[in-house]
């Protein structure tokens, strides 16, 4: 047992660090997605050249967050592994389900207006928080 | 599946905490494993096994099993 306080506070510092490279990307693509859709329309009045060094940088990040997400994934142990996937697994289902049927109301004239893309993003983030959350629960 | 993860770990006087350390786990898993919510993998068994110098049949017991 004389290692197992350093074994943990390896895995804990691992874990902070994985925490704090995803957090940062997901700023830097949260970021680079408001320049790349706003940038355009009110600072460089849609030049191209800047629009699209945007997009590749927004893409950039994006690629960037992915990354982190998977060591991230990585680092949990194997628990932590299982809860996030079945999080994504539940995600992935109510997105591509509600995410189709929310699209064909427009297409069936049940809906007035056009359905945005952003709804489906904002479904899914609160789909795999709570989807987490249980996940914890249940093994608490 | 039954496990004695918690009567071994008490034995020894160590805390959730300690034990997770020791296996590069979290203390929740853990607690799911001794309240019999989440079976480990076969390379944690085997973990568990070594630190406890035992087999993983001493350790671990399919409930169907008499």
């Amino acid at each position: 047992m004389n290692d197992s306080k350093a074994d943990g506070d390896d895995r804990a510092a691992n874990s902070n660090r994985n925490t704090t490279r995803l957090k940062i990307w997901t700023a830097a693509w949260v970021m680079t997605t408001a320049i790349a859709a706003f940038g355009a329309k009110l600072v460089w009045d849609f030049a191209p050249l800047p629009t699209i060094g945007a997009q590749f940088l927004n893409l950039g990040a994006g690629v960037g967050m992915i990354i982190a997400t998977c060591r991230y994934v990585q680092g949990l142990d194997e628990l932590q592994q299982m809860i996030f996937l079945q999080a994504g697994a539940i995600t992935l289902g109510v997105g591509l389900v509600v995410g189709l049927s929310y699209d064909l109301l427009e297409d069936v004239r049940l809906i007035a207006f056009e359905p945005e893309i952003s709804h489906l993003v904002m479904l899914m983030c609160l789909t795999f928080l709570l989807a987490t959350i249980v996940g914890h629960w249940r093994y608490r | 599946m039954k496990n004695r993860l918690k009567v071994l770990r008490a034995e020894r006087d160590w805390t959730q905490a300690q034990l997770a350390a020791e296996l590069e786990v979290s203390r929740q898993t853990i607690n799911a494993i001794e309240k019999g919510k989440f079976d480990p993998s076969l390379p944690l068994a085997f973990k568990a096994a070594r630190l406890f110098g035992l087999s993983i049949e001493e350790i671990f017991q399919d409930e169907a099993t008499p």
